[in-house]
Parts: C-alpha cells; sequence; structure tokens
C-alpha cells in the first residue's frame, strides 16, 4: 500500500494506492495526522480510486481521520470508491457518515 | 471429502495480514469462486488473522498464528488459531463497534459474517482463539471441475 498526501488550497487529499489494511494503517494513521497539522488544512479528502483493497483496519484509519476534522469543524470526504471496495463501504456505514463522489473534481468542488 | 488442503504458520507480525489473505485466495480460485467471491473471502481472513494479532495478542509480533483451508466438494472451510488471551464474551465481540479502541470500526466479526456463510468461534481466555469460516461453492459442477483440474 501506498499513498500520496497533498495539499491543495483548505484541503488535504490523500490519494490512496494497493491495499489498506492493518499493516498500512498505523503508518497512514501517523503521516496523515502529521500532515493535517503541518498544512493547517480544515478539510480531507480520501482520493481511493486506485485501492485494490481495504478492510475494517484501514476503514478505521477513514473513520479516525473523519472524526478528527469534524472535531476542529472541517469536513471529510471520499473520492472514487472502486467497485471491488463499495459493498465493504456499505456495510461500514461510512456512507452515511461521509459523503461519497465519483472523482476528485466533484469532491474538491464539494469541500472548497 | 476433502480435496485439497493448506496450513500456513506465521508470527503475529501485521505484515503477514496481506500474505494470510493471498494465500487463501490463491488456494480458494482452484474452484468457480468469483472474483467477488474471492474479494470477500480476502476480506473476512483479513478479519479474523488481524483479530487475532490486535485482540489474541494485543500487538505483540512473537505471537504464532495459524492458517488453514480445506476445499471439499460442498465448500471452502478456512480455519485461523492463536495462542492469545482469548475472549471473554464472543457474543459481545460479535456485536458491531464494540471494540475498545475509537480508532476502529468494531465491524471485524460482522465483516465475516456478512462474507461467509458460517462463522464459528471456539475460544478459552487465556488460551486463545479459534475461528472457523465457511462459503459453500457457488453453484453445480464445481466439485467435477476441480477434480479434472
Amino acid at each position: 500500500m501506498g499513498y500520496e498526501i497533498r495539499k491543495e488550497g483548505n484541503i488535504l487529499i490523500v490519494k490512496v494506492y494497493g491495499e489498506f489494511d492493518l499493516h498500512a494503517a498505523d503508518y497512514a494513521r501517523r503521516d496523515i495526522d502529521s500532515q493535517i497539522r503541518a498544512q493547517g488544512v480544515k478539510h480531507l479528502l480520501f482520493d481511493l480510486g486506485s485501492l485494490t483493497f481495504i478492510d475494517s483496519s484501514g476503514l478505521g484509519v477513514i473513520l479516525g481521520r473523519y472524526r478528527k476534522v469534524s472535531e476542529s469543524g472541517g469536513r471529510a470526504a471520499i473520492s472514487g470508491t472502486p467497485p471491488n471496495i463499495k459493498k465493504v463501504m456499505e456495510i461500514s456505514g461510512l456512507n452515511r457518515l461521509m459523503p461519497f463522489f465519483v472523482d476528485r473534481a466533484s469532491a474538491m468542488l464539494e469541500l472548497g | 471429502m476433502i480435496r485439497n488442503q493448506m496450513r500456513l504458520e506465521f508470527l503475529s507480525c501485521s505484515e503477514n495480514v496481506g500474505l494470510a489473505r493471498v494465500a487463501v485466495a490463491a488456494f480458494a480460485s482452484g474452484v468457480d469462486f468469483n472474483l467477488s467471491d474471492l474479494e470477500e473471502i480476502k476480506v473476512a481472513v483479513s478479519e479474523a488473522v488481524s483479530n487475532a494479532m490486535i485482540h489474541g495478542y494485543e500487538g505483540a509480533t512473537t505471537g504464532t498464528v495459524r492458517l488453514s483451508a480445506s476445499l471439499s466438494n460442498e465448500d471452502i472451510e478456512i480455519v485461523v488459531e492463536d495462542d492469545g488471551k482469548g475472549i471473554p464474551d464472543v457474543e459481545q465481540a460479535m456485536l458491531p463497534g464494540t471494540g475498545s479502541d475509537p480508532e476502529r470500526l468494531g465491524l471485524g466479526f460482522v465483516f465475516m459474517k456478512s462474507f461467509m456463510d458460517e462463522v464459528d468461534v471456539r475460544t478459552e481466555v487465556g488460551k486463545g482463539t479459534r475461528v472457523k469460516l465457511l462459503k459453500s461453492l457457488p453453484g453445480d459442477g464445481n466439485a467435477d471441475k476441480f477434480v479434472k483440474n
């Protein structure tokens, strides 16, 4: 699993690649939290378009970051959910907490 | 009747979660599970193995996790075992969102039950946990195909 983190305006974009599981969760949690603080952003966007696998450990990282930015008055969103992980997302209930967008541009428009 | 069987034993290091699910998915791909079935099996294995590491061994990387899978003409049976601390209340542990860590969804068993046809948990406090996951083979005639292959 890999990820790219970059700032665009007031939004921190986290693009996740590959498999997001227990092994990746600790590193990702630490890096994203560190970047939220360092970049001083308000909103968070998870771009999952290149994700190939996610389980509850990966989803927990997304949920935890959603909670963090919400507590600070920001919003979090998800874009580009691949078809093979849609069922996991639905069962997790994350789609009832955070808005899902088909692509990054739509999500940026909403968050921005 | 068992047609094929595999066993794998590894340390409770988080990098082995991926090894476990990929091994079982490769093993299960010998029959007519479709891609969606294989994805679901991978999630269920990932959750069972992660539970062993997070809860059974409480993050220690020196524990042993045993994984086995058996293919019969009817189903695939996957067993994940640890020698960790055990689960004091299995019914409680199976409820969504009951984990102690606010960073976790507490959906491990929910995913296992959603994606597999049977989930059986045997546990003893202080001795360990054994999770059996069972998924029926899709459709008819898979056993014949498997035998030919």
